[in-house]
């Protein structure tokens, strides 16, 4: 287990699905049955359309870094300086990650390079999505 | 809502700002309250209406010994007081009173009888905080290398939006950093959160600011010049900063100026004088382009080709923006108080013969906007 003192979310009614699937390796997103939109973070009802008829599907898992900072300050649970990132996925959405197995650094971590989820362990009850360079 | 129906006749800040760890948060309400007061000759018996953020209005009401039949108490963050402003325009305006104050007060630095301000959104709890971010300059950061990217620009051009305001801020008898600084001295100063360094983050102060508002008809019995609101907007987008629809450019900001510009019926030619809140020094950035001041992508050249600095066209962040002056946390009051200042033609940067300001505040990283338009003309 990679539990480090980071904050850990507690899933609600509306996420557990999405939570649920990380324990599994399952990155979820959710489409909208009447418009086809396609959104994270997870809620029962569509943020486009506000229709209730929605899908819960399986991300590709695929990515690019769509921008980032690396954090210099003390933070719990994580060792500065860090990169958190924001990640744009194959089927659009955009969802917050660390970068792991990647030097910390702007030489290293480049705009728009392609990523890949990976998941890890935190606790019994969270596994949370991180990315990672993807292997061409 | 009417142009130039409602004017603001009192205007103060604390009677000192940057470390003041001999009052408490509520107590600096007071004090910039009752600076408001004495400035235009009222007492807590001639105001009717209170607006504020983070503390309840009805703490300030009863703390100053005020009866209320309007409150406000909006809290979005550090453009709540653009927001406030707006509101209480339009209360007074439809007679649901008559003399409103807007207080702000913020113990940043001593942290001298702080509540705990609203907890974080739900998608932050869950898919932010996991992550790693924690203060400002972790969060309202990270849109910023999208920015420069999309556009090809540098380090060196955030560098130039804080030592063009340092300029503004030498001329302020109260402002924290008032010594010049060169592009270089910011990009070897302190890294806090790459790209970010030091004096590209605001500073953080005690102190506080109010306003007071009401009919524009009583405006001229006041011992002040009073000044007219033209025009106002507002709006929210994503209160956490993953989810920000487009990372070079806030819908909040562009929602909230258009209104702004629309009610209040100016061209961008007309305005004399810019307050854009700065946290950080990109925000600048997007407040010029998102207003509308110049196209996507330039705004960073207009700012390196000086038109907004001490002589330029379009002086922008006059008092050194919360990045000189200084930065309580929720800065909006003291963006409006530099408004109101060169509306009364009283700044220590006095912009020659300033007739429109517009005022343009930030709340909760991107979450939130407010726009005010003010203008020394009556009806």
């Amino acid at each position: 287990m990679a539990n480090d003192g980071r904050p850990l979310p507690t899933p609600t009614p509306e996420t557990q699905h999405y939570w649920d699937g990380a324990k599994q390796g399952e990155l979820r997103l959710q489409t909208c049955n009447s418009c086809n939109h396609t959104y994270f973070p997870p809620r029962p009802f569509c943020p486009e359309c506000s229709s209730r008829d929605v899908k819960v599907v399986k991300a590709t898992g695929k990515g690019r870094l769509f921008s980032y900072i690396i954090n210099h300050l003390p933070t719990p649970g994580f060792k500065p300086p860090f990169a958190v990132a924001v990640v744009e996925l194959e089927e659009g959405p955009r969802m917050m990650s660390n970068i792991l197995e990647c030097e910390q650094t702007p030489e290293a971590l480049q705009l728009d390079m392609p990523l890949e989820v990976t998941f890890v362990k935190e606790s019994d009850d969270i596994t949370l999505p991180q990315f990672k360079p993807a292997k061409s | 809502m009417k142009q130039r129906s409602v004017a603001i006749v009192g205007a103060a800040e604390t009677t000192t700002m940057g470390k003041v760890p001999g009052m408490s948060q509520i107590q600096l309400h007071a004090d910039c309250a009752l600076n408001a007061m004495a400035d235009c000759g009222l007492t807590a018996k001639d105001i009717d209406g209170v607006a504020t953020a983070v503390h309840q209005p009805t703490e300030v009401a009863n703390y100053l010994g005020i009866t209320p039949k309007w409150v406000d108490g909006t809290s979005v963050g550090g453009c709540s007081f653009m927001i406030h402003v707006r509101h209480a325009a339009a209360a007074i305006e439809a007679g649901l009173c008559n003399t409103v104050l807007i207080t702000h007060g913020e113990s940043g630095r001593s942290g001298v009888g702080r509540p705990d301000r609203a907890g974080p959104a739900l998608f932050e709890t869950q898919f932010e905080l996991p992550y790693g971010v924690s203060r400002p300059p972790t969060k309202f950061t990270i849109p910023v290398m999208r920015f420069l990217k999309e556009y090809g620009l540098t380090e060196e051009h955030l560098a130039n939006v804080a030592v063009v305001q340092r300029e503004w801020a030498a001329m302020h008898s109260r402002a924290t950093f008032r010594d010049p600084i060169t592009v270089d001295d910011v990009l070897n100063s302190k890294m806090i959160a790459y790209p970010f360094r030091l004096l590209m983050c605001c500073l953080v102060s005690d102190g506080g600011g109010a306003l007071i508002l009401t009919k524009a008809d009583r405006a001229k019995d006041f011992p002040t010049k009073p000044v007219y609101i033209l025009g106002t907007g507002e709006s929210t987008e994503s209160p956490v900063i993953s989810q920000m629809a487009d990372f070079t450019s806030s819908r909040a900001f562009r929602v909230a100026g258009k209104s702004a510009f629309e009610s209040s019926g100016i061209k961008h030619s007309d305005v004399d004088h810019l307050m854009l809140y700065d946290a950080f020094a990109h925000l600048p950035l997007y407040g010029l382009e998102d207003l509308g001041f110049v196209g996507r992508g330039e705004a960073a050249h207009f700012i390196a080709e000086g038109h907004t600095r001490p002589g330029g066209k379009l002086p922008v962040n006059t008092n050194g923006g919360g990045l000189s002056y200084m930065h309580s946390g929720m800065y909006g009051m003291f963006a409006l108080q530099e408004s109101m200042r060169q509306m009364r033609g009283i700044s220590p940067a006095q912009v020659p013969d300033a007739k429109i300001s517009v005022c343009h505040g930030v709340g909760g990283m991107f979450a939130a906007s407010g726009t005010i338009v003010l203008t020394t003309e009556g009806p």
